[in-house]
C-alpha cells in the first residue's frame, strides 16, 4: 500500500461531505463504479472508551448497500423457494439449451463425458459398491440445481443464463432423472417448491459425537498390543501415483 | 542425559530388539572407520567458486524465492482425479517441509472455477439479509478494523479421500497433502456482523466467493460469532491469489471448503441454503445409503511425513522420523508412533508451538538397522479423541463417504529404504 496521506485526507473530506447529506444516501446515490472506493460514508462512531464493552462498539466503517447492489448480487435460491426469480421453462426448451450449452461436458443425456459430472441416473446405487451420485439419485433439494446452474454454469460463462433458461434446464434435468415424465412439463417459480427429489429424506445432521463416541476417552495399548501383523494391501499394486519413484540407495 | 522419555531416542530394545542393538554397534564403529578410509573431500580442500567470486548483490532478488536446488519442491496434482484443472486440486509437499508453518507458495490449491484475479481496489464485501443495515465494505475499510493473528490448519474434507477402499497413492503429498497451516491476519467476523447489526432471527450465514463458480456455503451463526476471521493476510503478507486474494473466510477447525475464498458476500438468513457444495458434495454417504450433513469439524489426525514413499530412508543408523498431527476440536495432547505395525508404541517428542486447531510437529529420533518397518502415528486431542484405525472408521461409515478419512496411515519401509503406502491387519 503506497497511498500518500494526501488522497486519503481528500477522500476523507469527501466522505464528510457525504455524511452531511445524511440519510438520503441510500435512496439517491447511484451504484458507485468499482474504481471509486469511498471509505466511511456512514456516521462516525464515538471515540473508543477505555473499558472494553461487552458488545463491540460500532466502528463506523462501510456504507449502506443500495437496493440495486443487493439485487445484483443476491442470486441465491433456498429449498423453500426464497430467492427464486419470476420465470418459467419447459423440458423441451431445456433439452435444446442443454444440447447447445451443457452436453459437451455432461453428455447428451446427462451421463457425463470423461470425468465430467454425471447428472442423471444412478437411482438405487447408493448402497452399491460404486454409488452414482446424481441429481436424481442423491441430491436432496431442487433449489440446489437452480442455484448452481445459475451461479456457476455453463462452466466458464457463469451467470449468463436467464431465469427462463435456468427453469428450462432444471426441468430438463428432472426429465432426464425420470422425476417428471412429460416433455411439456413447465417448471416455474409458481410450481417449483412442489417438486421433491427422491433422496431428500436420506440426510441427517452430523452425529459423530454420539455414533462414534467410542473414539473418545480410550487409553490405547502401548506394548505387546498384537502378536502378529500382516500387510493386506499395497498402493504399488495399483500404481496410480504420478511419477512412481525408483528404489532409493541406502548407505 | 535426561531420563524424560520424550527427549530420548526410542528405546532400542523395545522397538528393534536384537537388530536394533546390532545397528547401534555398527553406528558406533562407523565413524572412525570412515575417517581412515576416505580420501580428503575436495569440497573442503579446494576453494569453491562461491567461496572465491562475488555473488549477486542486494536488489537482484527483490522478492526472494527458494534456492534453485529446491525447485523440485512444488505442489503437484493427480491428473486423473478431476476433469479440468480449473476445477481441481493439488497437494502440499508435506514430506519436504518442517516445523508447523506451510510456506504460502506451497499451500495446496482447490478451485471450483479457477483463480479469480481481483484488484483489491475493485473488491467489495457486502453483508445483507437479516441485518439492521445492509453494508458494503472496501478493502480499505476492512484494513481499518481491529485485527487479529492466528495460526490455523486448513484441511480439505476430501484429504485422504482416495484411501477409503485401500492403499492407493504412494506419497504423503497425495494421501495427506490437502492441508496447510499458516498464520492469518484478519478481522473477527463478529465485528463485521456487529457493524451491520445481526437480527435475532439470523441463524445461518451464506458465504459467497467472487470467483467464476460463485462458491457458496452456509455457516451456522454460533461458529460465525465464535472464532471465524475474515482474513486479508497469510504468513505476514497479502493472501496469495490462489488462496483467495484479497479476502477469504478462515473457519478454524472446519473443513476447507467452507473457508470461502475471494469472499464478496455474507447473507444472514434463518435457514441453511443447501448449496451444491453442502448437499451433492461435502456430505458423507454411509453404508446404509443415508448421508451425514453439516459434518464441518475435522477430527484429530496425524501422518508421518518422513520417512514416507517420496522420502525413503537412505541411511542405516541414526534417523529422524517426523510427522504432523492436528485436530479441529482443539489442541494435540499426544502422538504415539509405532515402527512394528502396532505391536508396540511410544509417545513421540512434540516440538514447536502446540496451538489450537493448528498443525503440531512431532519427532522420533531413532536408529535403523535396515530391518523392515511398519510405521504408524496416532494422534490424541484435548477432547480425549483418539485417532481411529482405517478399519475402525470403515466399520462405522463404510467405504463410500469420500470425506473425513482421518484413519491411521501405515508406511512400509523395506530393507533398501523404499517406503510404500500399505494397509495392515
Amino acid at each position: 500500500m503506497s497511498r500518500s496521506l494526501k488522497p486519503v485526507l481528500l477522500s476523507g473530506l469527501a466522505a464528510l461531505a457525504i455524511i452531511g447529506a445524511g440519510p438520503l444516501i441510500a435512496q439517491t446515490a447511484k451504484t458507485p463504479p468499482a474504481e471509486k472506493a469511498a471509505p466511511a460514508a456512514r456516521a462516525q462512531a464515538p471515540a473508543a472508551t477505555p473499558a472494553a464493552p461487552a458488545k463491540p462498539a460500532p466502528l463506523g466503517l462501510g456504507r449502506l448497500a443500495l437496493p440495486a447492489e443487493i439485487k445484483a448480487w443476491d442470486i441465491d435460491v433456498r429449498p423453500d423457494g426464497v430467492g427464486l426469480p419470476p420465470g418459467k421453462g419447459t423440458v423441451r426448451q431445456g433439452d435444446e439449451l442443454f444440447q447447445a450449452q451443457c452436453a459437451s461436458c455432461h453428455g447428451e443425456f446427462g451421463q457425463g463425458n470423461g470425468r465430467w459430472p454425471v447428472l442423471a441416473g444412478g437411482q438405487g446405487t447408493l448402497t452399491a459398491d460404486r454409488p452414482e451420485k446424481t441429481i436424481g439419485s442423491f441430491w436432496p433439494d431442487l433449489s440446489t440445481v437452480y442455484d448452481y446452474i445459475h451461479r456457476a454454469m455453463p462452466f466458464g460463462n457463469a451467470q449468463s443464463l436467464s431465469p427462463d433458461d435456468t427453469y428450462a434446464l432444471t426441468a430438463y434435468l428432472l426429465f432426464l432423472n425420470d422425476i417428471v415424465k412429460d416433455e411439456d412439463f413447465e417448471l416455474s417459480d409458481k410450481n417449483f417448491t412442489s417438486v421433491k427429489l427422491p433422496n431428500a429424506g436420506a440426510f441427517y445432521d452430523d452425529d459423530r459425537e454420539t455414533a462414534e463416541k467410542a473414539f473418545w476417552g480410550k487409553e490405547p495399548c502401548m506394548t505387546n498390543c498384537k502378536p502378529e501383523v500382516k500387510i493386506t494391501g499395497r498402493a504399488a499394486v495399483l500404481d496410480v501415483t504420478p511419477d512412481s519413484k525408483s528404489a532409493p540407495k541406502v548407505d | 542425559m535426561s531420563s524424560d522419555p520424550k527427549t530420548e531416542p526410542l528405546d532400542r530394545r523395545r522397538f528393534l530388539g536384537a537388530a536394533g542393538l546390532a545397528g547401534a554397534g555398527l553406528a558406533a564403529s562407523a565413524l572412525p572407520l570412515r575417517a581412515q578410509e576416505a580420501k580428503p573431500d575436495p569440497l573442503i580442500t579446494e576453494v569453491q567458486d562461491w567461496n572465491r567470486y562475488l555473488g549477486e548483490g542486494v536488489d537482484k532478488r527483490p522478492y526472494g524465492t527458494p534456492s534453485p536446488f529446491e525447485k523440485h519442491i512444488v505442489r503437484r496434482d493427480v491428473s486423473w482425479l478431476t476433469a479440468s484443472p480449473d476445477s481441481s486440486v493439488n497437494f502440499t509437499p508435506l514430506h519436504e517441509l518442517d516445523g508447523i508453518i506451510t510456506p504460502s507458495g506451497l499451500c495446496f490449491e482447490r478451485h471450483h472455477g479457477g483463480i479469480a484475479e481481483i484488484d483489491p481496489a475493485n473488491h467489495r464485501l457486502m453483508i445483507h439479509g437479516l441485518v439492521d443495515k445492509p453494508l458494503v465494505f472496501t478493502m480499505e475499510d476492512i484494513r481499518r478494523m481491529p485485527r487479529q493473528n492466528h495460526v490455523y490448519f486448513l484441511e480439505c474434507a476430501a484429504n485422504s479421500g482416495m484411501e477409503w477402499r485401500g492403499a492407493q497413492l504412494n506419497g504423503c503429498q497425495f494421501t495427506h497433502g490437502m492441508i496447510h497451516n499458516v498464520m492469518y491476519t484478519g478481522v473477527p467476523l463478529k465485528l463485521l456482523l456487529a457493524e451491520a447489526g445481526l437480527k435475532p432471527s439470523a441463524k445461518w450465514l451464506m458465504l459467497e466467493g467472487a470467483d467464476a463458480s460463485g462458491m457458496n456455503r452456509s455457516l451456522p451463526i454460533e461458529k460465525a460469532l465464535d472464532d471465524v476471521l475474515i482474513a486479508f493476510a497469510m504468513n505476514g503478507e497479502a493472501l496469495r491469489p490462489e488462496q483467495g486474494y484479497p479476502l477469504r473466510a478462515v473457519v478454524p477447525g472446519w473443513e476447507g471448503n467452507i473457508w470461502v475464498k475471494w469472499l464478496r458476500r455474507i447473507e444472514a438468513g434463518d435457514k441453511p441454503w443447501q448449496a451444491r457444495e453442502e448437499t451433492s458434495k461435502y456430505t458423507d454417504l454411509l453404508a446404509d445409503g443415508r448421508s451425514r450433513r453439516y459434518t464441518f469439524i475435522m477430527d484429530a489426525k496425524s501422518v508421518v511425513t518422513n520417512p514416507s514413499p517420496q522420502a525413503p530412508l537412505k541411511h542405516k543408523g541414526r534417523n529422524v522420523l517426523s510427522g504432523l498431527a492436528w485436530s479441529g476440536r482443539g489442541t494435540i495432547k499426544r502422538v504415539d508412533v509405532t515402527l512394528d505395525g502396532g505391536k508396540n508404541w511410544q509417545s513421540a517428542r512434540i516440538d514447536g508451538p502446540v496451538l489450537e486447531k493448528s498443525l503440531t510437529r512431532f519427532y522420533v529420533d531413532f536408529d535403523w538397522a535396515g530391518q523392515e518397518l511398519l510405521i504408524q502415528s496416532r494422534a490424541m486431542d484435548s477432547t480425549g479423541y483418539v485417532q481411529p484405525t482405517k478399519d475402525e472408521l470403515r466399520k462405522v461409515r463404510g467405504v463410500n463417504s469420500i470425506y473425513h478419512n482421518n484413519g491411521i496411515q501405515t508406511w512400509h519401509v523395506r530393507p533398501n529404504g523404499e517406503t510404500e503406502n500399505v494397509e495392515i491387519a
